[in-house]
C-alpha cells in the first residue's frame, strides 16, 4: 500500500486550475521528487497534502485513510510534517523551543496539566527535552539551542526547520525546496542528511526542488509537473530524458 | 502632593494595563482589535457586584468568580462571533462583528439593569497609611498587588509553559503553527479566556475603587486601554503593561496639574502622538514590508 495516494486531485482558485486531476502515489520509505517550472502547481500540491487547502475534487489518502477536509493540525499530528520554501521558523522563540513546539502536538494538551505541571505533563516535557536534544545534535545545532531562531545563519535555519518537522515524528516528511539558497557544499551535506533521515529513521520523503543535480541524485522516483498536470513520472533517468519534460523546461526547440 | 498623585496614577494605570493586555494578546495572534473587550470588562464589574450583593460573598471570592465568568463569556464570544468568520472573510468583517458584540453586550446590560450607575457596596474597610508625607489607602495597595500578581503570573505563563510557547508561536506565524500540529483554534480561544479574565479583574477593582459601575463604563475604559496597548506597542505583552501604567500616571498628573476637564483628552492626545511619532509603540517592533 502506498503511504500517500492522490486520486484525481483538482484544485481551482476562482477560474484558475492550479492542479488538474492529478494522480500520485508515494511508496513507503522512498525519496520522491516533484519537479516543474514555476507555477506548475508544486506548492499547491504541498498545501493540499498538509491541509491548508481543501481540494476542489478528488481524494487524498494517507496510509489508506482519507484526509480531505481534515484541519492542518490534525494532519500534522497524523504524521505528515513539512518545511517551507521561504523559511518560516518562530524567529523569536529559542532554537530549542522551535523544536519543542513540534513535539507538542503529540502530547496531551491539557490546560490544567500544563499550568499546574502535573506528573504526566512533566514526563511529556522530559521526553520533548530528550527528543529536542537528539534532533539538535543530529543536525549540529545543539550548541546554539538557547539562541533565537532568527539569529541563526541561513543554512542553519533551513536545518532547524527540518529538526522542527522531525519533532512531529512524521512518517512522511515534505521538503519544499530544501536546497534553495545553499552553496554546493551545503547541498552535499543536505543530500546526506535527507538520506540519513530516510535510512535511519525510516521516514518517507517527498520533496519539491529546482536543483536538478540534487533531485536526480537522491530521488528514487520523480514526477514532473507543468500547468497543474503531471506530465511524466518514473526513475530519474526516465524523467530526465522525457521529451515533454525537456520541452517544458527548455521550450519547444523544434520551432 | 506629587507622590500621592503618582500612586493614584499607578493604581489607575495598573487597571488600564490589565485591560490593555486583552487587546494586545488578541491582536498579537489574530490581528483583530476586539472592540467588545471593554464590555467584557464592564460585565466583569457587574458580575463582581452581583456576587457581592446577591450572594454576599467575600470580595476576593467575587473577584475570582467574576474572572471565571468573563473567561467563559470571552470564549463564548470568540466562538460565536469571531471563529465562524476566520479564514472565510476579511479581517474587516471580524472587526464589524466585534463592534456588534460590543453594542449587544452593553445594551443587554442596560436591559437587565437600566442605564444608571450602581454603587458598589462597601466591601472593604479602607484604611489609610502614611508613608512619610505620602498617604496610600489599603484599597490602592490591594489593587496594585493584585494587578502585579496577575501580570507576573501571565508573564510566567507566556514565557515558561507549553501553552505560553504555543501562544507565542501562533503570534509569530499562525499557518506554520497549524502545520506544526498546534490546535490553533484552541490557542485563540485560550487567549480570549486569559484576556477576558484579566479585564474582569480590572472591572471589579475599578468598581470598588470608584465605587460605581454602569453599563457604558466599558466604552471609555476600553478606548483608553486600547490607547495604552498602542502606546506600549500593540502585540507586545510587556508593552501593554508599561503603556497602561504610563497612561494612568499621565492622566492623573494631567488632571492634577492641568485641568480635570482634560481627563479623557490626555489618553487620546497620547494615542495620536504615538501614532505620529512612533507608530510601532514603545516595545513594538517595526515590521518591514517585503516588496
Amino acid at each position: 500500500m502506498p503511504i500517500l495516494k492522490l486520486e484525481k486531485i483538482t484544485q481551482e482558485f476562482g477560474g484558475l486550475r492550479a492542479l488538474d486531476s492529478v494522480d500520485l502515489e508515494v511508496r513507503e520509505r522512498e525519496i520522491f521528487g516533484v519537479i516543474g517550472p514555476n507555477g506548475a502547481g508544486k506548492t499547491t500540491l504541498f498545501n493540499i497534502i498538509t491541509g491548508i487547502y481543501v481540494p476542489t475534487e478528488g481524494d487524498l489518502l494517507f496510509k489508506g485513510k482519507k484526509l480531505n477536509g481534515l484541519p492542518a493540525h490534525k494532519i500534522a499530528s497524523l504524521g505528515i510534517a513539512r518545511t517551507f520554501q521561504n523559511i518560516r521558523l518562530f524567529g523569536r522563540l529559542s532554537v530549542e523551543d522551535n523544536v519543542k513546539i513540534g513535539s507538542m502536538a503529540l502530547m496531551p494538551a491539557g490546560f490544567w496539566s500544563s499550568l499546574l505541571g502535573l506528573p504526566s505533563e512533566r514526563k511529556a516535557g522530559r521526553k520533548a527535552e530528550e527528543k529536542s536534544r537528539f534532533l539538535l545534535k543530529m543536525l549540529g545545532l545543539y550548541e546554539k539551542r538557547k539562541e533565537y531562531a532568527s539569529s541563526l545563519a541561513y543554512g542553519e535555519q533551513r536545518k532547524l526547520e527540518i529538526a522542527r518537522a522531525l519533532a512531529l515524528e512524521p512518517s512522511l516528511l515534505l521538503l519544499d525546496e530544501p536546497a534553495a539558497g545553499m552553496n554546493p557544499a551545503e547541498k552535499d551535506e543536505l543530500m546526506d542528511l535527507i538520506r540519513r533521515i530516510r535510512d535511519d529513521m525510516g521516514i518517507t520523503i517527498l520533496l519539491v526542488e529546482h536543483d536538478m543535480h540534487l533531485v536526480m541524485n537522491i530521488c528514487e522516483r520523480i514526477a514532473a509537473f507543468d500547468y497543474g498536470r503531471k506530465i511524466a513520472e518514473g526513475s530519474p533517468d526516465r524523467v530526465k530524458n522525457d521529451e515533454r519534460v525537456i520541452m517544458s523546461y527548455l521550450g519547444d526547440l523544434g520551432e | 502632593m506629587f507622590w500621592e498623585q503618582l500612586i493614584n496614577g499607578l493604581t489607575l494605570g495598573s487597571t488600564y494595563a490589565l485591560i490593555a493586555l486583552g487587546y494586545t494578546m488578541v491582536y498579537g495572534i489574530i490581528q483583530l482589535i476586539n472592540f467588545a473587550h471593554g464590555e467584557i470588562y464592564m460585565w466583569g464589574a457587574f458580575a463582581g457586584l452581583f456576587l457581592v450583593t446577591v450572594l454576599g460573598v467575600n470580595i476576593f471570592v467575587a473577584l475570582i468568580g467574576a474572572m471565571i465568568f468573563c473567561t467563559l463569556l470571552g470564549m463564548l464570544m470568540e466562538k460565536i462571533a469571531y471563529r465562524p468568520l476566520r479564514g472565510k472573510s476579511s479581517r474587516l468583517s471580524a472587526l464589524i462583528s466585534a463592534i456588534g458584540v460590543s453594542i449587544f453586550l452593553s445594551t443587554l446590560m442596560v436591559l437587565l439593569r437600566g442605564p444608571n450607575t450602581t454603587r458598589y457596596p462597601e466591601v472593604l474597610r479602607v484604611k489609610t497609611f502614611s508613608l512619610g508625607a505620602v498617604e496610600i489607602s489599603s484599597l490602592q495597595i490591594i489593587i496594585l498587588l493584585v494587578a502585579f500578581l496577575l501580570m507576573a503570573a501571565l508573564t510566567f505563563m507566556v514565557q515558561k509553559t507549553k501553552l505560553g510557547k504555543a501562544m507565542r508561536a501562533c503570534s509569530q506565524d499562525l499557518d506554520a503553527s497549524y502545520l506544526m500540529g498546534i490546535n490553533v483554534n484552541r490557542i485563540i480561544s485560550f487567549t480570549f479566556a486569559i484576556g477576558s479574565a484579566l479585564a474582569a479583574a480590572g472591572g471589579v477593582m475599578v468598581g470598588i475603587y470608584y465605587n460605581a459601575v454602569w453599563p457604558y463604563m466599558g466604552t471609555m475604559a476600553g478606548l483608553k486601554a486600547f490607547s495604552a496597548a498602542v502606546l506600549g506597542g500593540i502585540g507586545s505583552i510587556p508593552g501593554a503593561m508599561l503603556g497602561g501604567i504610563i497612561l494612568g500616571v499621565l492622566e492623573i498628573l494631567g488632571v492634577a496639574y492641568l485641568s480635570s476637564s482634560y481627563k479623557d483628552a490626555i489618553a487620546f492626545a497620547i494615542l495620536i502622538l504615538v501614532l505620529l511619532v512612533r507608530p510601532q509603540g514603545i516595545m513594538g517592533q517595526k515590521k518591514m514590508k517585503k516588496v
